[in-house]
């Protein structure tokens, strides 16, 4: 059977996610895909368009990882528009030349920026928010100038404001409605707001019609308006709503809606039998979509029809949460009370700023709307009444008062809600679908994550999310406990501020101030980690020992028989023959097992712990350090040859390499840490396993973080680009200190990203733009740790009391019994019916 | 029971931590805390290794216990009944503190 031919005019948001989710099917084998893209790059995420000014690129922003398309036969054509389409034919003819074929055809044109037909909105320094070529306009003409006003306070003209005032500019929104976000807000929640906003240092004009627009005096322009005043600005940015893209659906005979918009079925069909149309050119029950998720619900309609399922799109909800310029606003429904009867409730808090009305039925039995701002807590609960039709409380206005005695405020647990409740919309994900992922061995919010992707797109339901599996856990047994053990009441970061804030430093008086009983094992090492990263406490120092386990306290990782291994440090990989020597004489000269690990060094087995000091000395005699490989630390930083030696090579990763691992050797942290370097895009290190890897590239290195190997593999996300070896230092300093301080006990970087509010975006948000304003203190914390490394073995064997503890026993001075065999021509432990069988021996036995 | 055998003073232990002593030719962890000191045989039943001595003291459930280093399973200090396999201990052995010096009968 021939393939079935897809093409896709437009490579925006919705076209992209169609190409994904037709991709993820199971009949993708069956389909042969081609894309239009107008613009010179592939899909990009235009709902965080305003980032691109908050220091995020191009590349950051973009949808499509790179190599998607080719790996997956996904035809594009860049820079190239859809010009006709022959409906008889079936042909889709483009602006270069190509006419291809299809059997199906999608319709994903988006839609473009209204701009309202006022004299002179084709004069200079007046544009539209809409595409990077746009924001790359705004920024020239944002170097020129000092005044930009955005005409038009809805949603993305809010978004639009922000990306002005973060160019520096003095920003002015002109509304023509008496409030801002009129179609989702009320009176009272837009008054709030625009409170908030004018607090930001933005300028708001409500009730203002713009007549014209004319040369200024000072400014590049003069807007005049309705009311015989004006206002003086250099830019003039259009965000006064869209309209959808349908001149060639126009131009070939597709039924369009009587004011625009391609018109679709409930299958998202057009008038034309095989052609679809999604996204924000289709007009769907007199309704355009201006917001992704419904574009995505259009997109899996037609992926699972093509899959021969039926499916439909059968309009979608289109209450939103967002933060604005910083502030948190809901609309939920039909926050106006359209219906005469409706009632509604409303609580104000003048001095916390917040704001909050839900609208009835007029029996009070059910949710018809709501609006927030300044809390959008109760969003996802309020949504979720609303959807499932749930029942009210007999005082409905106890869903939005304040609960300050923490008396029976939850009306509506998880468990009310019904299976089929919708919590993420982002990936359509279910209440059910997460009560299966539970049922499946899912235990925490990254799990979850991993396994149905809810929570991974806007981030909004991860709060709701978690108290539905925080809900399904309990009911299991599981007792959803954050304590970090019997001993303390707290997690491990609340443990790290109690420390640090009164200046704790002995686990007695943590212990007898903040906990109870002995301790545990589990509490000893999470405070002796905290200690040694806030205060770089010595391992060696005598009250540290019983917060330690033996590797730690023996400088070594015991091994199953007892024994230890000795890892001395190999920065890069790179050694001399000299000092290869010297692990091949100790080697020798006590029996050990030697082997190269996967952290490029060379390990030694089966060292007894009354030999270890005498190893250690001749190997810190040698030049060595300590390899820290016993520790939750940083471990190495793997790296390929580079532009030293390979003529591939675009950077020198050794040198990288090494340098990075100087500077973070022995650094304790919640879970070890490893990293790569890898010289060119061949990625040989294998960076992007790390938990920090870099790439060369022509202009500098790219940052990925959070990736790991072991038993999940993930693969490291992409965190910063084109870095200088300055930048990147910064930034790695400040996002480990900043894992430190806030990972729990044994959580590795990627599932404490995965478990952060925002993940990626908010770590690139505090170690990038330094939202926190913590940049400086982490980066000085890093420097005092730095400052006060030691080598752990180094101070260890000119310590005589320290070296004491090595001996094999208190009362005798001879070795433990300790029986091997031989193997390849090396030791290795015996087992038990070695031992019984009579044939492992005492090491000294071995020739 | 065999009588008490002087092993060694209290400085040769560690407060909250264990060492290891070989009392007629037995290999025996001590372990130091609240000024008492307990006695375990220092073979690990499940690691098959003479380990115990390097495990992690405290307490669960207000019951003194040490950790064993290699899989973690936790022996009572006083009786050495493993807290998390049933039927599983650890001989121990009694021990005291006479004038800083430390007596066990193996």
């Amino acid at each position: 059977m021939s393939k079935q031919k897809i093409v896709i005019i437009g490579n925006g948001m919705v076209g992209h996610n169609f190409i994904e989710k037709l991709v993820a099917s199971e009949g993708y084998a069956n389909f042969e895909v081609h894309t239009f893209c107008e613009e010179p790059r592939v899909a990009y995420d235009r709902v965080y368009l305003s980032s691109y000014f908050s220091g995020k690129t191009a590349e950051d922003l973009s949808l499509v990882k790179p190599g998607f398309y080719e790996a997956n036969g996904v035809k594009i054509y860049m820079n190239d528009k859809a010009i006709d389409i022959d409906l008889e034919a079936k042909i889709v003819k483009s602006e270069a030349g190509v006419e291809i074929a299809y059997d199906k055809l999608i319709m994903a044109t988006g839609s473009y920026p209204f701009v309202p037909p006022i004299t002179g909105n084709e004069r200079e320094g007046c544009l539209v928010y809409r595409t990077i070529e746009d924001l790359d306009m705004i920024q020239a003409a944002a170097d020129k100038g000092k005044v930009g006003v955005v005409v038009g306070g809805g949603l993305l003209g809010l978004e639009a404001a922000k990306a002005l005032k973060d160019l520096g500019l003095e920003t002015h929104v002109v509304e023509f409605a008496s409030r801002l976000m009129p179609v989702q807000l009320d009176d009272g929640g837009s008054a709030l707001l625009k409170r908030k906003i004018e607090n930001l240092g933005v300028s708001v004009h409500c009730s203002k019609a713009t007549t014209e627009i004319v040369a200024g005096d000072d400014c590049v322009n003069k807007m005049m308006f309705a009311d015989g005043e004006s206002l003086e600005t250099d830019i003039v940015l259009f965000s006064a709503g869209i309209r959808p893209r349908d001149d060639l659906a126009k131009q070939v005979g597709l039924k369009l809606g009587p004011r625009g918009g391609i018109q679709i079925n409930n299958q998202c069909l057009t008038s034309d039998a095989d052609v679809f149309a999604i996204g924000e050119c289709a007009l769907h029950d007199g309704m355009i979509y201006g917001l992704v998720a419904p574009g995505y619900a259009m997109a899996q309609a037609v992926v699972d029809q093509l899959n021969s399922k039926t499916a439909a799109f059968e309009g979608a909800d289109q209450s939103t949460k967002l933060k604005l310029m910083g502030v948190d606003v809901a609309s939920i429904g039909d926050p106006h009370g359209t219906d005469e009867n409706a009632l509604s409730y409303v609580y104000e808090n003048g001095p916390e700023e917040i704001y909050k009305k839900i609208v009835v039925t007029p029996d009070g039995k059910k949710l018809l709307g709501a609006v927030l701002v300044g809390d959008a807590e109760d969003f996802g609960n309020l949504l979720q009444i609303m959807l499932n039709d749930m029942d009210l409380p007999e005082h409905p206005d106890a869903l939005i008062l304040p609960n300050r005695d923490g008396g029976g405020a939850d009306l509506f647990g998880p468990d009310a809600l019904p299976d089929t409740a919708q919590l993420c919309s982002c990936y359509d994900v279910s209440k059910g679908d997460i009560v299966d992922a539970v049922e499946g061995g899912c235990c925490t919010m990254a799990d979850i994550k991993a396994t149905t992707e809810a929570g991974t797109g806007c981030g909004g339901c991860v709060q709701l999310v978690t108290n539905v599996l925080n809900n399904e856990l309990e009911k299991r047994g599981v007792e959803v406990n954050t304590d970090l053990c019997e001993h303390f009441g707290y997690t491990r970061q609340e443990l790290f501020h109690i420390c640090k804030v009164e200046e704790i430093k002995d686990f007695d008086t943590l212990l007898s101030k903040h906990g109870k009983g002995h301790g545990c094992e589990i509490c000893k090492q999470a405070v002796g980690s905290i200690f040694a990263s806030l205060w770089n406490a010595y391992a060696l120092e005598e009250d540290k020992i019983p917060l330690q386990d033996t590797n730690d306290n023996y400088l070594g990782n015991m091994q199953k028989d007892g024994t230890y291994s000795v890892i001395p440090r190999v920065p890069g990989g790179e050694i001399t023959p000299e000092k290869l020597i010297v692990l091949g004489e100790i080697a020798q000269k006590y029996k050990l097992y030697t082997k190269i690990n996967g952290g490029q060094r060379i390990v030694l087995f089966g060292a007894q712990m009354n030999d270890l000091p005498a190893i250690w000395k001749r190997l810190i005699d040698a030049g060595f350090e300590s390899g820290q490989a016993y520790a939750k630390a940083l471990r190495t930083v793997k790296s390929c040859v580079g532009s030293t030696w390979c003529r591939f090579g675009l950077d020198d990763s050794v040198t990288m390499a090494i340098e990075l691992e100087n500077r973070y050797k022995g650094l304790r942290s919640p879970h070890k840490i490893k990293m790569g370097v890898s010289g060119c895009t061949r990625e040989c290190a294998e960076a992007q396993a790390k938990d920090i890897g870099l790439i060369s590239t022509e202009n500098g290195w790219n940052l990925f973080v959070c990736g790991n190997g072991g038993m999940k593999p993930r693969h490291a996300d992409l965190f910063a680009s084109d870095l200088t070896t300055e930048e990147v230092f910064r930034y790695v300093d400040r996002l480990l200190m900043f894992y430190i301080k806030t990972a729990n006990r044994l959580e590795r970087t990627a599932t404490w990203m995965d478990n952060l509010e925002g993940g990626l975006s908010y770590l690139q948000d505090v170690v990038i733009n330094d939202s926190l304003g913590l940049a400086s203190e982490l980066e000085m914390q890093m420097q005092a740790l730095h400052d006060t490394y030691q080598c752990d073995w180094k101070a260890a064997i000119e310590n005589p009391e320290f070296t004491k503890r090595f001996r094999s026993f208190v009362n005798v001075d001879e070795p433990a019994e300790q029986l091997f065999v031989e193997e390849r021509g090396q030791i290795r432990p015996a087992t038990e019916s070695e031992k019984l069988a009579g044939i492992a021996v005492q090491v000294k036995e071995l020739v | 029971m065999n009588d008490f055998v002087k092993v060694c003073s209290t400085n040769d232990l560690v407060k909250n931590a264990g060492v290891a002593a070989l009392v007629d030719g037995v290999q025996v962890a001590l372990f130091y805390i609240d000024e008492e000191v307990f006695a375990l045989d220092n073979f690990d039943p499940v690691g098959k290794a003479y380990v115990m001595s390097r495990g992690m003291i405290g307490d669960l459930k207000g019951e003194l216990m040490v950790a064993a280093p290699l899989q973690k399973q936790h022996y009572n200090l006083k009786t050495g009944v493993c807290m998390d396999i049933e039927g599983l201990s650890i001989p121990t052995y009694p021990a005291k503190i006479e004038n800083d010096q430390v007596f066990v009968s193996c």
